[in-house]
């Protein structure tokens, strides 16, 4: 029994005064439990729209989405917020952690969604969640006074307090430096791995790829299975989206982007 | 159990919201407290002024339902004055009427250290008081023992008590009433009249400048017999104690009983009165008069309410929107995380509501401390309110139902705003 489904997932817009526009073009993936899935892609090739599909905020133009092997259609779109709330964690580059708000509060947020014992116990599940990721000691501080690497901790354990089945990694380590990158999805990993949840990530970056035992590309649209994501050539494009700000060539030999001057004498051109 | 939890859930993401963001929130209903006090103290004000000019009213024509009665001759000539008493006492006992009085308006000659004047006197009997809502500055009115003391007592009013030099009303102060005397008298009436002692003083508006008073119609009646006795049964030439006028009757009843007793009454005067005389009873009290009079006031204060609140309500919608505009990656975070549309709806519209009972919470509690000053109940009742109402409590309720109404109405714009909000769009950019 697969955990989520896309069949033939196709996804359409109609621009003002405009042909349609086709975003995603026949997607098929699977996820089991405790898949570890990765998807690059450039921008512009349908990345946000996959993710608004992976995370049952949209639904597909035709194609079928299925979770637990029963069609997202066949759920109300309130019901189809609840199965998001209960089953899918997302975690994402900029952390997008609730202002003014505590460690705490925001790892309780989506607990108020919840019901039950769940929801009377939040605060309780919100500490140990916090506890499980290393920030006991900050439980009462708020998102300014946390470094990036702790408050993109604070936001895993906000994805993982209700105990998704799927977690969503949205460029997960985009914001983080190296290290702190590697060691934050070390932790995602282990959580992943002690709770059973599939992991889809999806990045920029062949190495955070990489982790994943199965890899996609999504290009204008269309997945397709790669064996290695660092393999696929890389454009200055892409360099520029994952690069630090000064662009260091260090940084990205570190990370295994080489440039490909054909490519870059293209997008010069304005071929891209 | 999810609709319970769904509820408190929403509530603390709305009261979350307005203590991460109290300084924005406390500006914003800034607009609102003040439109909410400004309301509720209109409201309120309105409510005394309401009262004010009903106890004026009933100063002037007595409270609801009094009857007036008043009995003539259709040749023209004066009623009989001790027949008309007695039927009236008659038919007071007859119909257990508790409040009853006579009124005779009459003046008297009394004697100031400038000269003597005469002033204007309504003999009244003792629930009078009660009736008309005598107000009193000094002393008290009339008890239902001073008809029964042999020297008149006397309210008089501020103007004449000052012109008396404001004596303390402990020391018993007297006037001599009917000064000069009667002409001729032989006994009775002395030379300084009848000494009559003043028990109390009633308040004189601004505008008053002439003495006045009042006395009880029984003493008015001994002295108005003594004097004829005195003259036998000469023709009046020159009365002393101003007799010779129409006494004047009024009795204060339930007004669900008015309709009722007025051709009772009317019918049993006339039948102890006999042929040749006319009775007529009739409510003149505000009670009667058509439609609400205080109802252009009321459109007035209600109309200056409304648009105060408006104003208010404009202010925080257009603050609203600019925080929900502010807020969509918030917004876009909570979808992602299970928050459903209509949870979404409820919490921003919530937060207004929220908000905007704690600022009309605290309009009203400030409306309470204006309203209740002294000094603005002094500028407002011009020392002419007696029974001051207590702070209306539908002033304080249509208060906080206002600042409710006003928080649902702000908040269910941004409420839309923040439902259509695209969730990935929002959290990746």
């Amino acid at each position: 029994m697969s955990l989520l489904e896309l069949r033939e997932v196709t996804r359409t817009v109609i621009p003002q005064d405009q042909p349609a526009l086709t975003i995603l073009n026949g997607i098929d993936l699977t996820i089991e439990p405790g898949d570890h899935v990765s998807i690059v892609g450039r921008s512009g090739s349908g990345k946000s729209t996959l993710l608004n599909m992976l995370g049952l905020l949209d639904l597909p133009t035709s194609g079928e989405i299925t979770f637990d092997d029963r069609p997202v259609r066949s759920y109300s779109s309130a019901a189809r917020d609840r199965l998001r709330g209960a089953g899918i964690g997302f975690v994402f580059q900029q952390f997008n952690l609730l202002p003014g708000r505590t460690a705490l509060e925001n790892v309780t947020m989506p607990l108020l969604y919840s019901s039950g014992r769940t929801f009377w116990r939040r605060k309780k599940i919100a500490a140990e969640m916090l506890e499980l990721v290393g920030l006991e000691h900050r439980l009462s501080s708020l998102p300014d006074r946390l470094s990036g690497g702790e408050q993109q901790r604070v936001a895993i354990a906000r994805s993982l307090v209700r105990g998704p089945r799927l977690i969503l990694a949205d460029e997960p380590t985009g914001a983080l430096d190296l290290d702190t990158g590697q060691s934050v999805m070390e932790l995602i990993d282990e959580v992943a791995t002690r709770t059973g949840a599939a992991q889809v990530t999806i990045t920029h970056d062949p190495t955070i790829a990489r982790r994943a035992r199965r890899h996609f590309r999504l290009d204008r649209g269309v997945l397709t299975a790669v064996d290695d994501p660092s393999l696929e050539p890389l454009t200055r494009r892409d360099r520029r989206e994952m690069a630090p700000a000064d662009d260091d060539p260090a940084v990205l030999a570190a990370r295994g982007f080489g440039a490909d001057p054909t490519e870059d004498a293209a997008l010069e051109r304005g071929d891209a | 159990m999810r609709a319970l939890t769904s509820l408190v859930g929403a509530m603390l993401e709305a009261w979350q919201e307005v203590r991460v963001h109290r300084m924005r929130v406390l500006l914003s209903l800034v607009g609102v407290a003040v439109a909410v006090c400004s309301l509720t103290t209109v409201v309120a004000l309105g409510a005394i002024v309401q009262q004010s000019t009903q106890e004026q009213n009933e100063r002037m024509s007595g409270r609801p339902a009094t009857l007036n009665v008043s009995a003539y001759r259709t040749d023209g000539a004066t009623p009989d004055a001790a027949a008309t008493d007695a039927a009236w006492r008659s038919i007071v006992e007859r119909y257990q009427v508790t409040y009853a009085t006579r009124m005779l308006s009459t003046s008297q000659l009394v004697p100031f250290a400038d000269g003597a004047i005469q002033v204007g006197t309504q003999a009244v009997d003792q629930p009078y008081g009660e009736m008309h809502r005598v107000q009193m500055a000094e002393g008290e009115w009339f008890t239902a023992d001073d008809a029964a003391q042999l020297a008149p007592r006397l309210i008089v009013n501020e103007v004449f008590w000052h012109r008396m030099g404001d004596p303390p009303l402990e020391s018993h102060p007297v006037v001599a009433l009917g000064g000069q005397g009667v002409p001729g008298a032989a006994s009775g009436i002395s030379a300084g009249g009848v000494t009559a002692v003043v028990v109390g003083v009633t308040p004189s508006p601004n505008w008053e400048s002439e003495p006045s008073m009042f006395m009880l119609a029984d003493h008015l009646q001994a002295m108005q017999d003594a004097t004829a006795g005195e003259r036998g049964s000469a023709p009046v030439a020159f009365d002393p104690y101003g007799g010779g006028g129409q006494t004047q009757y009024e009795m204060w009843v339930p007004p669900e009983l008015a309709d009722q007793l007025t051709p009772l009454i009317e019918r049993d005067l006339a039948a102890a009165l006999g042929d040749g005389v006319e009775v007529s009873v009739n409510r003149q009290d505000w009670g009667t008069w058509e439609g609400d009079p205080l109802l252009v006031t009321k459109m007035v204060v209600i109309g200056i309410a409304v648009l105060v609140l408006l104003l208010g309500a404009l202010g925080l919608v257009n603050i609203a929107l600019v925080t929900v505009k502010q807020r969509v990656r918030e917004i876009g975070i909570r979808r992602s995380f299970g928050a459903t549309a209509g949870r979404v709806f409820f919490a921003v519209m919530m937060e207004s509501v929220v908000a905007t009972v704690v600022a009309g919470a605290a309009g009203v509690a400030v409306s309470i401390i204006v309203v209740q000053s002294p000094w603005l109940r002094d500028v407002i009742g011009q020392g002419m309110v007696s029974d001051f109402p207590p702070f209306p409590i539908d002033a304080a309720v249509i208060g906080l139902i206002a600042a409710t109404v006003v928080g649902a109405i702000a908040g269910l714009l941004p409420a839309l705003v923040a439902v259509r909000v695209k969730v990935i769009d929002a959290i990746r950019y």
